[in-house]
């Protein structure tokens, strides 16, 4: 996609790891906090505000010895639907994956209703998945059965 | 429907709904049945309510059932600050079905997912309170034979009420033909017009209440709560123009009857009371017989 004569972004690529591409660059730190990679003990790199064609402005991050489950990574699908994984070994990409929206999330994301059950009392959230327009996704809290905006949505 | 709680309107099917009412018909017919002799009940009721938790109480009683538990929080031990969790794990110990109203939205969902035996969501916060729909769905049937094909008009307080948006979803079983009458403030939320247009059903906005209910078979009033408003005299205003007075009945269709979940403050004006077109009182009456099939149908008597 890049055009060559343009300069290339320095950053240094990774022995073996995971890369995420494609990240809305307004949600990086959504996508940071819900894998958890504060807790990462290993390499991590990242770029922001990277032009795209796609979404204007994107995120990347590389993550060295890091391999993510499918069902750990699909909840970035929320707040990054089109972004995708690059398996790194031994330099290598072999594999890309694309994200999947799940049906239902658990514990992630915070009900926007203040008077819900899981705002005041100690209840595990969990949503239903539901369309919206544009390709976007709203949730549906199963417990208050309100919906929450995936663009306002608060992470854990 | 054994064994299975009752959080959500939702939770019933069409099928579902329908055996319900049957079962109910049943006990207007003949109310004395001993069903839940032997049977405990636990009604707890973390917010105040005089017509919920007095229809359940009947219901259990002529039922030859047992009723244990607490009217307010302050005759509980929230008080002293225990968990929802520890006082639904405590009080499935002594029953056998847990009926219960609380201020916060989801809590019966959370509660049935704890307990040991099943549920009944008597109202939880602004979220459902799935009898109390049941009920309206009897008195609508009864009124008019049939729940299909019905033109129902909703007046009042849209936004807010939570009896409106239930019965909204209910009805939709059934091909219904929607009017809401509201203030602009107090409006249907979009969500609940989107669920309509996804169902394909018609439904018209309207922000006076004047001859649009002509064609209605059935019109339910709601109350206009002050606390709605941040404008004290806004509110004067508003819920001075969404009454129901018995001259505004004259061209109305003969089989209309008028539906109230209760308590009313004005906006049905005493007036009203003597016309047969009144329905409020007996709808009251309605959701004992209700309650009845949904508890005996929940405990697998009936």
């Amino acid at each position: 996609m890049a055009d060559s004569n343009k300069p290339k972004l320095q950053v240094s690529a990774i022995k073996n790891g995971t890369v995420i591409d494609h990240i809305p660059a307004k949600h990086l730190f959504k996508v940071i906090s819900m894998l958890g990679l504060e807790k990462i003990t290993t390499q991590i790199t990242f770029g922001t505000n990277l032009e795209s064609k796609k979404l204007g402005y994107k995120a990347i991050i590389k993550l060295s010895e890091v391999f993510f489950q499918d069902k750990d990574i699909n909840k970035i699908a929320l707040i990054a639907p089109h972004a995708k994984l690059n398996i790194i070994k031994d330099f290598k990409v072999t594999e890309k994956r694309e994200v999947q929206v799940p049906e239902q999330i658990k514990g992630i994301a915070k009900c926007g209703n203040p008077n819900c059950i899981t705002n005041n009392d100690n209840v595990n959230t969990v949503f239903f998945v539901q369309p919206k327009d544009n390709e976007k996704v709203a949730l549906k809290c199963h417990y208050c059965e309100k919906i929450t905006d995936t663009e306002d949505m608060e992470v854990f | 429907m054994k064994n299975k709680s009752l959080i959500s309107i939702n939770d019933y099917s069409k099928e579902d709904i329908i055996k319900t009412l049957d079962l109910a018909e049943g006990f207007e017919k003949n109310p004395d049945q001993k069903l839940l002799e032997g049977k405990v009940i636990a009604s707890l009721f973390f917010e105040p309510s005089t017509r919920t938790r007095l229809s359940f109480e009947s219901a259990i009683s002529r039922l030859g059932g047992k009723v244990i538990g607490f009217a307010s929080k302050d005759s509980s031990s929230v008080q002293k600050g225990e968990s929802l969790k520890d006082t639904i794990k405590t009080v499935n110990n002594y029953c056998d079905l847990i009926i219960m109203r609380h201020p916060l939205e989801g809590s019966a969902r959370y509660a049935s997912e704890v307990a040991t035996v099943p549920v009944i969501n008597a109202g939880d916060g602004a979220n459902q309170h799935p009898t109390q729909t049941l009920l309206d769905l009897y008195s609508i049937r009864k009124t008019q034979n049939t729940l299909e094909n019905l033109n129902l008009s909703m007046v009042g307080d849209l936004k807010y009420g939570r009896t409106v948006h239930s019965l909204l979803m209910a009805m939709s079983n059934f091909n219904t033909t929607y009017h809401f009458i509201s203030p602009p403030e107090l409006r249907m939320p979009e969500e609940y017009k989107l669920f309509l247009q996804e169902k394909g059903l018609d439904y018209e906005e309207h922000t006076d209440f004047t001859d649009i209910i002509s064609d209605a078979d059935i019109i339910y009033m709601t109350r206009i709560q002050r606390e709605r408003f941040s404008d004290p005299m806004e509110y004067e205003k508003t819920k001075n123009s969404y009454v129901l007075r018995n001259n505004m009945l004259e061209s109305t269709k003969s089989n209309l009857r008028i539906l109230h979940p209760l308590p009313r403050v004005n906006e049905i004006h005493e007036d009203v009371d003597d016309s047969i077109k009144a329905y409020y009182f007996p709808q009251a009456l309605n959701g004992v017989y209700t309650r009845m099939a949904i508890m005996a149908s929940i405990l697998g008597l009936q």
